[in-house]
């Protein structure tokens, strides 16, 4: 193991290193922000929900519309279930028993179900934190709509519902809404990969299918 | 090599990354690497294939950003302010990642990285890691090292693991295996892909996928420890981010307990606000997507969700050294989106083997001597700053504004007179290429220069020069003949013929 002194040597000279490099007196330019920092439309306006559509369909995840009552969501979380024939679900711990009603097995996750465990589960149902329309991005935050990482990642199907006035035009403005210090993932499709030809195919090691459930 | 072209006294360069270490150095020059590629006609194929793929379909989502340039001077600026700052916001970002549970490592050189990562495995009792691509650890060498101490690095990207399957080398930044066609990858998944169904293996990129997919999955779940890079870490709240397409990554961040992240001293960014342009110009710039599938952030460590254990190692290995010369140094600004790569009429002949670096194209040919040095004498990478044909089609597409072309004029600059020292010879090249990079340093000039240059050619006669060369290149062309310059500049040509072709 390497040892605190080699570890303190190791540090203090890079750092010293790095000063030395820069000399006594390096310029430290100004940012030009004069880039969007926020979109033509507020929040949730149709064109966005809209825009976000046309990105999702793009990266071939699927989209269902619905009303903002959890019932309503509850059904259409149920269909796109029943079209994947899929028959059972893990939730994250905050989603509201609605949502589920319709699942023939559904749990929500209380932390202790193993990545093999997970591995065997048809499905994971999660709400979302913000949604960006022009990127098509969806954020989930590691809060109890979300939940942990690891639920969203092994089941091979997720299904997240997204609030409409949740969705914003810009990658700024999503920013703006999240806590840096929340483990954050951003889903923009289903898995995928450029890697043979540099061509893009969906379905590599996260979930092959992503059903977006617009909600309001 | 004593000093740097435009380094203000009172600056000291630190130590040029050890070239026997890693992979930083090829076997043999570029010339000769680059003639046995291009006697390759599949390779040839391929490379022409991928680049053309790539360049329209960045063309077409950066075409759609009405921001972009705003966005390209932003992220420009970001980074030159960062590498102004590098000491204290790493001291930053080191206080942060310890006060959320983290624990942060520093490396002077690659052999030091090696040891502090193996080290760290050994300690967990595990024999196997697995690997998220990252060209740091590519760059030190850290597999080898792991195998060594005998640990298997495991390599999760689609990519990568072709390029492990088939005991070959990373040719591209972004996709390791660019050289491979769909037939030979699955060749090598039939013939080296332990239990994998041959029958129903199709060359079908799809098909492919979820082979890679099946053959991985059990590593994932049994997986302890995770080895990863870093696109950014933010400095003023101790986030690190990795940017990805396939999952793999998601599955090293998320399910071992224990992750190490080795990262360049450089991928540091001062703020949160900073990532909202770099989450813009990358995925765009590198797989031509309005966003990649996968980006995930994390800040230490979080109770019950993902590994309870966090390391990042901070490396040196010549960093210091490039960041010593204020031109030079923006060769650390690169995002490795590899945009300049696709656009590279020699990289698009060559492809990325024969720069024998794992930063191979426009930014390698920069990046890499300057992080291990030239030497003026015959070592392979004092080659890599002629392996361009000074195009600027790097410089057009770069979301970070890297002026490639300047520097690798300068480097030649800085080769003639390390070369010059050594021999004890005059330099009037030295004098030449420093005039160059005077004129490329701004991307006017540079375009007005090449426009000078071929109204000049009217006054050519045969070889000779009736009028002068604008200046300053007249100061060459007083001892010299010069061609006639052609009546479209090749970078106008380029642009032409390639949009044409693609
Ligand atoms: S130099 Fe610029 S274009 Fe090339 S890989 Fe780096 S960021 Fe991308």
């Amino acid at each position: 193991m390497t040892t605190d002194n080699a570890h303190q040597a190791a540090r203090d000279v890079v750092l010293a290193r790095l000063r030395g490099a820069l000399g006594d007196d390096p310029t430290v330019p100004t940012v030009p922000r004069t880039y969007r920092r926020e979109g033509a439309y507020a929040a949730g306006s149709p064109e966005l929900v809209d825009l976000l559509v046309d990105r999702l369909e793009d990266y071939r995840a699927t989209v269902a519309r619905t009303g903002a009552d959890d019932r309503e969501i509850g059904v259409a979380v149920a269909e796109a279930l029943a079209a994947q024939g899929v028959r059972d679900a893990i939730a994250a711990p905050g989603v509201p028993a609605d949502w589920l009603h319709g699942i023939p097995e559904h749990r929500l996750d209380d932390g202790s179900a193993t990545p093999r465990q997970l591995d065997r589960t048809g499905a994971v149902v999660t709400g979302s934190a913000v949604a960006v329309a022009e990127t098509g991005t969806i954020v989930l935050d590691g809060g109890p709509l979300c939940g942990r990482r690891a639920i969203t990642l092994v089941p091979d199907t997720h299904v997240v519902v997204v609030r409409v006035a949740d969705v914003v035009q810009t990658v700024p403005e999503a920013l703006g809404r999240l806590d840096p210090t929340r483990p954050l993932t951003f889903v923009s499709g289903p898995s995928a990969t450029s890697d043979i030809e540099l061509s893009r195919v969906e379905g590599v090691h996260g979930p092959r299918t992503l059903v977006v459930v617009l909600a309001g | 090599m004593s000093t740097f072209l435009g380094m203000p006294r009172g600056r000291v360069p630190g130590p040029p990354a050890d070239p026997a270490v890693g992979q930083l150095t090829g076997d043999r020059p570029f010339p000769a690497a680059a003639r046995s590629a291009l006697g390759n006609s599949r390779l040839r194929a391929n490379l022409a294939h991928a680049t053309s793929t790539i360049r329209a379909k960045r063309a077409a989502v950066v075409e759609e950003v009405p921001d972009w340039e705003a966005l390209r001077e932003a992220g420009s600026a970001i980074k030159a302010a960062t590498m102004a700052r590098l000491p204290e916001l790493l001291e930053q970002l080191e206080a942060n990642v310890v006060a959320r549970g983290g624990q942060v490592h520093w490396a002077r050189d690659a052999a030091e990285a090696n040891a502090v990562v193996t080290d760290l495995v050994r300690t967990t009792g595990a024999d196997e890691v697995v690997k998220v691509k990252s060209m740091a650890t590519a760059e030190i060498g850290l597999n080898e090292a792991l195998e060594a101490a005998g640990i298997t690095a495991l390599e999760t990207d689609l990519a990568e693991l072709i390029v492990q399957l088939a005991g070959d080398k990373p040719s591209h930044i972004l996709v390791p295996a660019i050289h491979r066609g769909r037939a030979e990858i699955r060749e090598i998944f039939a013939q080296r892909m332990p239990g994998v169904d041959t029958g129903a293996l199709t060359d079908e990129p799809a098909v492919l996928a979820a082979a890679a997919r099946a053959h991985l999955r059990e590593a994932f779940l049994r997986a302890r420890v995770a080895v990863s890079g870093a696109n950014f870490a933010v400095a003023d709240t101790g986030t690190l981010t990795v940017v990805e397409s396939e999952g793999n990554g998601r599955m090293c961040l998320t399910l071992p307990q224990t992750l190490i992240t080795v990262m360049g001293v450089e991928k540091v960014v001062p703020t949160w606000s900073d990532l909202e342009v770099f989450l813009q110009l990358l995925p765009r710039s590198s797989t031509g997507e309005r966003m990649n599938p996968y980006t995930s952030t994390w800040t230490g460590v979080t109770p019950g969700d993902g590994p309870s254990e966090f390391h990042l190692v901070l490396l040196d290995n010549g960093r210091s050294r490039a960041l010593a010369d204020e031109a030079g140094r923006s060769a650390l600004h690169c995002i490795r989106c590899s945009a300049c790569l696709n656009v590279c009429p020699v990289y698009e002949r060559t492809g990325g083997h024969a720069y024998g670096s794992v930063y191979p194209g426009p930014i390698g040919a920069v990046l890499t001597p300057q992080l291990t040095g030239l030497t003026g004498g015959d070592d392979p990478n004092d080659s890599l700053p002629y392996a361009s044909s000074l195009c600027g089609a790097c410089y057009d597409v770069c979301p970070v504004k890297i002026n490639i072309p300047e520097l690798l004029v300068q480097l030649r600059a800085e080769h003639t007179e390390a070369h010059a020292e050594k021999h004890r010879l005059p330099t009037p090249e030295a004098a030449a290429m420093r005039a160059a990079a005077w004129v490329m340093r701004d991307a006017d000039r540079f375009a007005a220069a090449g426009r000078a240059a071929t109204v000049a050619r009217r006054g050519i006669r045969k070889g000779k020069p009736v009028l002068p060369l604008p200046p300053p290149l007249n100061g060459w062309t007083a001892s010299r003949d010069v061609p006639a310059p052609p009546a479209e500049t090749f970078r106008d040509w380029w642009s032409r013929t390639r949009g044409a072709r693609s």
